[in-house]
């Protein structure tokens, strides 16, 4: 009888959720709207057309991370003692091997695509799990990528920045690569057992909230608008890594030409220097 | 928000690698400078208690007495203020690098006790001998965790190869600042980006204290 609850109380949990809490979470966006503090150039970056609609998203998203997320992953990080930890973002860390490998394979890297492979298989069995990062022992090392770095590869660009709920920074280009291609590569996602894929699910989000947790007083501290702070570095970071750490310079990153009739200061500026070309035959640079 | 995660071994490497330099230090290249820079900062770092608790006088002292000969920071907060510069005044010009340079020694010092058994590697260096401004390519590897990308740009100076951006896991530190810079000096002016920082500076030395 009372597996038979549980089995009923699946369906309307999940229909819960569905109907709820989804729409609550989206009237709570609406409702915050005018919370958000815009500035008045926003909008004014072509890589950012919907700033003042992200501005509020990010805001309720600092709203449940202060609720909800940082005490959470606080808890997670008293409780559990380091080596624990560890292990754990070793394990959740395998599990994006074969997304590293099907997508290192798509970028035409075969060599890598083996490298990972061979860390999938050795840490997963020897590992045990991913517990323990055998392969990098043995030399194999990591290689992080995803859709979002692989369609950047094949030359698409990432649309306009998004800030997701819960989630936060993306593009349009990574949502769809990051949260839709991914799922299906990431051996979480092949557990049948729904609770233990759930809690697994979890679990991981907790523990990549806690690797942030001494991020945060950084950035309220060196951040003047903490919004742009993470945008800018989102894009530029992501940008870094479709091209594996050695992007070709954008137009923005020409030093500016010396004004005229600016004082004696200025003279250190020089022009755009010759950007380091990338050689043919170049080993590619580790990231 | 995962990329955020290394920022802290990053930022506390690179303040103080833009920080600390060594007086004799004969390097020529830029490479071998910076790879000597880094090497002289990690020793340092983990030599010294005090500068590895963030210890905020202690990381000033070392910046103001060693970091000046190697780094440009004007051309760093001109660069990220954009524009405006070319209206600003000496006094706000000094003001501006004078604050910027707090704010970044005080909000990276805090990180520098994530530093461990952290080398540095140099990555290959492709600029030809001719060139003035280059960019020098390193990561810090250490047992734990991944390795962190930390390249540095330089330019070639009557007084030798000068720092003048750093860029940590991809992330340009000119660029990173110069949306808000700019959106600052267009609603307040230069007088508001300088009553800002150091409004932040004053709240950071508080916070700490």
């Amino acid at each position: 009888m009372a597996n038979r609850q549980k089995v009923l109380m699946k369906p309307v949990l999940t229909s819960l959720i569905r109907n709820v809490a989804i729409p609550l979470s989206v009237l709570a966006v609406i409702a915050l709207s005018g919370c958000a503090t815009v500035p008045a150039d926003s909008g004014s970056d072509p890589r950012d057309p919907i700033e003042s609609f992200n501005r509020q998203v990010f805001e309720f998203n600092d709203i449940v991370d202060r609720a909800v997320l940082k005490p959470v992953a606080q808890a997670y990080e008293f409780v559990l003692p380091e080596p624990v930890r560890d292990c754990f973002s070793n394990i959740f860390s395998n599990f994006r091997e074969p997304s590293n490998a099907v997508n290192n394979l798509l970028q035409g890297k075969p060599a890598e695509a083996a490298s990972d492979t061979c860390r999938f298989v050795v840490n997963s069995t020897v590992g045990l799990l991913g517990c323990f990062d055998v392969a990098r022992q043995m030399g194999l090392e990591k290689h992080n990528e995803d859709f979002g770095q692989t369609f950047g590869r094949w030359g698409i660009g990432p649309g306009p920045y998004l800030v997701l709920p819960i989630l936060g920074a993306s593009t349009v280009r990574d949502t769809i690569g990051i949260y839709g291609a991914e799922a299906y590569l990431d051996p979480n996602f092949w557990i049948n057992n729904v609770a233990l894929r759930n809690w697994i699910l979890g679990t991981r989000f907790v523990n990549a909230r806690s690797e942030l947790l001494q991020a945060d007083d950084l950035i309220s501290g060196a951040a003047l608008d903490k919004y742009r702070f993470v945008r800018d570095g989102y894009l530029q970071r992501r940008r870094n890594l479709v091209y594996d750490g050695d992007p070709p310079p954008t137009e923005d990153e020409a030093p500016p030409q010396t004004p005229p009739g600016s004082p004696p200061a200025d003279t250190s500026v020089k022009s755009e220097p010759a950007p380091p070309q990338p050689q043919p035959g170049t080993p590619p640079a580790p990231k | 928000m995962r990329f955020l995660r290394p920022f802290l071994f990053s930022l506390a490497a690179s303040t103080l690698v833009v920080s600390v330099a060594h007086a004799q230090t004969p390097s020529t290249t830029p490479d071998a400078m910076v790879r000597d820079l880094s090497n002289e900062v990690l020793n340092a770092i983990k030599a010294d208690k005090a500068l590895k608790s963030g210890d905020t006088g202690r990381v000033q002292k070392l910046v103001d007495e060693k970091i000046l000969p190697y780094t440009d920071f004007q051309k760093m907060t001109q660069l990220s203020v954009g524009p405006g510069w070319r209206n600003a005044t000496p006094e706000q010009r000094a003001a501006l690098t004078r604050e910027f340079r707090t704010l970044l020694v005080r909000t990276y010092s805090g990180a520098l006790s994530q530093i461990s058994d952290h080398k540095v590697e140099l990555r290959p260096f492709r600029a030809q001998p001719t060139d003035t401004d280059v960019i020098v390519r390193t990561q810090v590897v250490a047992s734990r965790g991944d390795p962190i990308q930390l390249d540095y740009r330089l330019e070639k100076t009557d007084g030798g190869w000068k720092i003048y951006d750093l860029n940590i896991l991809g992330v340009w530190l000119v660029e990173n600042y110069k949306s808000q810079f700019t959106s600052q000096v267009n609603s307040s002016g230069i007088d508001g980006l300088i009553k800002t920082l150091a409004e932040r500076n004053s709240q950071l030395a508080q916070k700490k204290a």
